[in-house]
């Protein structure tokens, strides 16, 4: 595999959200709207980014019974300080957020990436996976964002292009299962074909 | 290069290794972020008091008193005074029956008690629905309305307030955050300091985060 795809196949072909079907907890809770699904994202890639960085680096020093705690302590001191710069430079879409920020430590697709991949791989492969790996999160959660934004509020990025309300639904929670299946399926036969 | 070995001595030494690390990074971070967190909330409360008060020439925020909500607990006021007369009062005011957690509002009245202007400062109502909480076309059917002889009831619990379609929960739960603000202001609670009795020990944390000495 080269390096391209290593950065690429984050977005279609290993999607995290549509094909690994990884990280459901934020992306359901978190996309009522396309710039909160995108501000998520993007956190999620900050994190990821760092946490393969780090982990790739360092895996040959940490002993194997102890690993998971070691990422797991590298993860969260990502978190932290992506929940801090947050909080003090973007506090309303940190506050839109909430809790789903500092429950990235418990993302799959974080520790996933750095059990599976970052930990057996080299820097350079690794950090591309991290970048790819998030921003085909960030890219999945956007237009979950986006299309529960348009079917439940009439909106796009919070402009509004109908008079009154959309399809109520699609803004609550059952909506968010309804929406992310709908897409699903529909990437699994645009792949299957 | 060969794999660490998982050895006692090399377990105890990786861990404490990255969590000092660690650490070390969470405090550099910490202490760059946080002047800019306290400015971000100070400069949030400043504009919600600056938009539900008549104008001002004094500093609301150094001349906060708290008054007892009569529920063991108080809330923050910050007076608006003009040329040493009193303009109107902010009350940070709050709500425990938001559709999802709590709701705080900053309640601007005139010194008659009639309602000047609402600022949403913090909710977590479902977006498109209750947030609507926050618009001029909910809001400002409160405005000029004295909660004495304007009852802070939803249509559908007969009063004369229009609830946010689909969203009465969230309707009802913005009247409460006002009632309580009118309440504990004006009718006949006492007063913080004078007797210190009714908000002392009772549900700590629910002002906490306002709690700064200046």
């Amino acid at each position: 595999m080269n390096q391209l795809q290593n950065f690429s196949k984050g977005f279609f072909r290993e999607n995290p959200l549509f094909v690994l079907v990884l990280g459901l907890c934020p992306a359901l809770a978190t996309t009522t709207s396309a710039i909160n699904g995108l501000g998520m994202g993007i956190a999620t890639t900050f994190v990821l980014l760092g946490s393969n960085t780090v982990v790739s680096l360092i895996s040959k020093f940490i002993p194997d019974k102890v690993r998971i705690p070691s990422f797991i302590v590298i993860i969260a001191s990502f978190v932290t300080i992506v929940d801090l710069l947050m909080n003090a430079f973007v506090p309303e879409l940190y506050e839109k957020l909430g809790i789903f920020i500092p429950l990235i430590v418990v993302n799959c697709i974080v520790l996933g990436r750095a059990e599976a991949f970052a930990s057996k791989n080299k820097l350079a492969t690794a950090v591309l996976d991290g970048l790819g790996m998030g921003l085909g999160f960030t890219m999945a959660l956007g237009i979950l964002g986006a299309f529960r934004e348009i079917a439940g509020s009439g909106a796009i990025f919070n402009y509004k292009f109908i008079n009154g309300d959309g399809i109520l639904v699609f803004v609550l929670a059952p909506g968010a299962f309804i929406a992310l299946g709908y897409l699903i399926a529909f990437i699994n036969r645009i792949r299957n074909t | 290069m060969a794999k660490t070995e998982s050895t006692f001595k090399n377990m105890l030494l990786t861990l404490t290794l990255i969590a000092f690390v660690a650490a070390t990074c969470l405090g550099f971070v910490y202490e760059l972020t946080r002047k800019p967190i306290e400015m971000s909330a100070l400069k949030k409360k400043l504009d919600a008091i600056m938009m539900v008060v008549p104008e001002f020439t004094n500093n609301p925020d150094e001349e906060m008193f708290r008054v007892a909500t009569g529920e063991g607990d108080s809330l923050d006021v910050y007076p608006a005074k003009k040329d040493g007369t009193i303009t109107g009062y902010a009350v940070n005011s709050y709500t425990k029956n938001g559709f999802s957690g709590d709701i705080r509002i900053m309640a601007g009245f005139k010194p008659d008690g009639t309602i000047n202007n609402i600022a949403v400062i913090e909710h977590k109502e479902t977006p498109g629905l209750g947030t609507k909480m926050d618009e001029p076309a909910f809001k400002n059917q409160f405005i000029g309305k004295n909660p004495a002889d304007f009852e802070l009831r939803v249509n559908k619990d007969g009063g004369p307030v229009d609830a946010i379609t689909a969203a009465t929960i969230s309707s009802r739960a913005f009247c409460d955050a006002v009632q309580r603000a009118y309440n504990s202001l004006f009718t006949g609670s006492e007063w913080d300091g004078s007797s210190g009795a009714t908000d002392s020990n009772d549900s700590p944390g629910n002002n906490e985060p306002d709690k700064k000495g200046n």
